[in-house]
Order: C-alpha cells, then sequence, then structure tokens
C-alpha cells in the first residue's frame, strides 16, 4: 500500500468497483508449490488429505442440514458461516489427494463419486446431531482437536497441508469460540439447559478415541514431517476442554474408554451392516462406517450422480 | 441460574467500520442475549463478504432519536444558510470521502 497519498490508503483501488464495500479475496494457496516433498509416497499423502478432508466434508454436510432449523436466525448464519469454512478446507484437502494419488480426480470426483467404504474421516463427524445442544457439543470437541490439528499442520514438510493449516487455524478458531460461547451459556445456564447440555457432552464422549489414535498412514507421513501425530494434540485438546467445561460448571465425562476408534457409537445402528472397508481396520479411517453415512451421500451425491458432468 | 426465561432477545444496532480511516457505519440490527452474542452475532451476519476492519454493537433501547414533530425546528432552518457550505473551494480528485 502506497502512502504517497493519504487519501489513497483508504481506498483499495483494485477492488472490483461494484460492490460498496471491500473484496480484496485472496487465494490461500496463491504461489504455493505443488510438487510432493521429496520422499514422501504419494498415496499415503492422499489418504491422509482425504482423512482430514472427510472430516470437514461431512461435518459441513451436517452443519447445513441445521440451515432453517435453527433456534434463531442470527444462529442459523453463524452455523452456515462455519460449515462453509469447513467446505472450503474439504475442497483444498481432496483437490491436494486427487494431486498426490495422480490418478487425475479432482475435489468433485472424490466428494460426489466415492462409495461409503472410501470416505475415511471419523464417527464423531458422521453423527445426528439430535438438538442444539448435541450441535454445539460436537462443535467444540471437533473445533477445540482440529485447531490444535491444523495449527500443528502450519509446519508440514508439504506445502500445499502447510498452507492449508495456516489458513484454517483462523477459521476454526472462531468455531471454537462460538462453541465454547454456547457450551457455558447453556451448562450455565437453566437447570434445563444445564442438563441437556450435560447429556449432550456425555453422548459425544465416546466418540473421541478415534481422533486420537494414529492411523499407519499418519504414523508413517508424521515421521516424515508431512502428518501431525493425532495423540500428540491429547494434552492442548484436555487444557482446553478442562477450562471450558469448567466454566460451563459441566462435569467432564469419565474416561473416554474408546479405543481405537472400533467402537459402536451410542444410538448409532450396526456399523457392520452395508459399508464395509477394504483396509482390516475397524474404525471410520478405514473406511467404517454406519448406516446414516449412506443417508448423508443419498443427499450429498445424489444430483452430481443424477445429472454426471452437469455444470450449472 | 436466573428464574426467568425471557422468550425474544433484546434488539441491537450494527455499525461496522469497512477500512482504516473511514467512519463507522450503521448497517442494520439483530438480535442477542447480551453484547457479546451480538458482537459475534454481528460478525457472522454484517462482515461475511470481507466488508469490516471494527464493528459497534449498541442496544436499540439505548439509542435515542429525533422524532418526526420536530423536523422543522431541527433541520430546516439550515436549509437557506448556503453560507455554512465549503461550496468555493475546488477538491482535488484524489479526495475521494467528503
Amino acid at each position: 500500500m502506497s502512502f504517497d497519498d493519504a487519501y489513497q490508503a483508504l481506498t483499495d483501488h483494485d477492488d472490483d468497483a461494484r460492490w460498496a464495500y471491500g473484496t480484496g479475496f485472496a487465494d490461500p494457496l496463491a504461489g504455493v508449490p505443488t510438487a510432493l516433498p521429496d520422499g514422501v509416497d504419494g498415496a499415503d499423502l492422499a489418504a491422509y488429505c482425504l482423512m482430514i478432508g472427510d472430516d470437514a466434508l461431512i461435518l459441513s454436510h451436517r452443519l447445513q442440514q441445521w440451515v432453517t432449523r435453527a433456534p434463531e436466525l442470527e444462529d442459523e448464519m453463524a452455523i452456515a458461516n462455519i460449515g462453509l469454512d469447513l467446505l472450503g478446507q474439504a475442497r483444498l484437502l481432496l483437490t491436494r489427494a486427487g494431486e498426490a494419488e495422480g490418478t487425475g480426480r479432482d475435489e468433485d470426483d472424490l466428494a460426489y463419486l466415492r462409495d461409503p467404504a472410501d470416505f475415511r474421516h471419523v464417527r464423531l463427524v458422521e453423527r445426528d446431531d439430535t438438538d442444539f445442544g448435541q450441535l454445539i457439543a460436537r462443535l467444540l470437541v471437533f473445533s477445540t482437536w482440529r485447531l490444535a490439528l491444523l495449527d500443528r499442520l502450519a509446519t508440514s514438510r508439504d506445502p500445499v497441508l502447510a498452507a492449508i493449516g495456516a489458513k484454517g487455524v483462523k477459521e476454526v478458531a472462531y468455531h471454537r469460540e462460538y462453541a465454547a460461547g454456547w457450551a457455558v451459556r447453556l451448562g450455565d445456564g437453566t437447570e434445563l439447559s444445564h442438563r441437556r447440555m450435560q447429556d449432550a457432552v456425555d453422548a459425544v464422549w465416546p466418540l473421541l478415541g478415534e481422533l486420537f489414535t494414529p492411523h499407519d498412514v499418519e504414523v508413517r507421513l508424521a515421521a516424515a514431517g508431512v502428518a501431525v501425530d493425532p495423540a500428540s494434540l491429547r494434552p492442548e485438546f484436555d487444557t482446553v476442554l478442562t477450562e471450558v467445561l469448567r466454566a460451563a460448571t459441566l462435569d467432564m465425562p469419565a474416561a473416554d474408554t474408546a479405543e481405537a476408534g472400533g467402537i459402536v457409537p451410542v444410538g448409532a445402528t450396526s456399523p457392520a451392516s452395508g459399508a464395509v472397508s477394504a483396509g482390516g481396520g475397524t474404525g471410520g479411517r478405514d473406511g467404517r462406517h454406519g448406516d446414516e453415512l449412506a443417508a448423508i451421500l443419498a443427499e450429498l451425491q445424489g444430483l452430481a450422480r443424477a445429472t454426471p458432468g452437469g455444470v450449472w | 441460574m436466573s428464574g426467568e426465561i425471557k422468550h425474544e432477545w433484546p434488539l441491537f444496532e450494527v455499525f461496522v467500520r469497512a477500512k482504516r480511516g473511514l467512519n463507522h457505519v450503521h448497517v442494520g440490527s439483530l438480535r442477542a442475549a447480551d453484547h457479546e452474542m451480538a458482537l459475534h452475532h454481528a460478525r457472522d451476519l454484517y462482515t461475511r463478504r470481507n466488508e469490516g476492519v471494527s464493528i459497534w454493537v449498541v442496544r436499540s433501547d439505548d439509542v435515542v432519536a429525533s422524532g418526526p414533530d420536530d423536523k422543522d425546528a431541527f433541520f430546516a432552518p439550515s436549509g437557506d444558510k448556503v453560507y455554512r457550505h465549503p461550496t468555493h473551494y475546488a477538491i482535488p480528485d484524489s479526495v475521494p470521502h467528503i
């Protein structure tokens, strides 16, 4: 910005003149080299990008389902904004997955044309929310975990993952603030809101184990300085959750006994029916999902599959 | 925990400053339980398209407005005071906001 003319600094003359306010949008990946880092297996990198990309894609869809259902118009916009942020992260990560696997698939191919068993998200993002408290509890644990993840990813040896991490930190920091604010309001609110918020926290807790259990792909890529070992995120997660739950006068549930993500989520239908993974593992990262995913994908993919290659 | 449950949040007026050096401008209103929530809602409703660098929120109840009945006494007397306008100066092209 030039300060030769004092008034010049007040306006962005390169802005799109159609808009009353500044636009100034920037491509977060502008100038970032896309070549794979030395010594990194493209298949591993693709699998990793699908894991954290699918987390964002599926939770974004669940958040979009709140639009027209939120308790207040203002919160509906907030939830939609968060869903759009996550969708943006998913697009970048699925695009990177396509580049890394080298088969020419783009973000749309990966989002719209994969079958349930090929999705790699954790079960936490898949569950339906039965009330606003459940939405908040899930968003609180997810955004706390993901903020810690993206923060570390910003120093990845893969320049694309590093750029995605740096961009996402600012977004997810707001998501966490939003969720924590509501958790405190509801937890420290009325007797009824306290009880329902506590129920929501209790319901989400059994799904936490999978977030911190390293997958083989994560172990290999973390050793190569590309990915983040999810087990390393636990101390930050525990510190934040302890603080928020204390402010919300909520009890932290007893240790989450969810080992390796193989457990059946409370209230979920049998995970073994329908989607069975090609991988040997038993968690969402291995493609093992509940029946709920089929319903999500029917909604998410229906139009794209009905009109292949459609553009509008 | 308060006993009384209010079923409608109070109204707030939102002012956004688009750029450093400009004024805060009234952009609309919203409902929120308190000032902190009003700021969050304002961020979500009124700065989604890169509009702002700063937000003010004010309880609508706290805004004191001039009434239509006062219109003549308030505003008509300034209508014929041409000497109050700095119309005899040439304004440089590079001054955009005046």
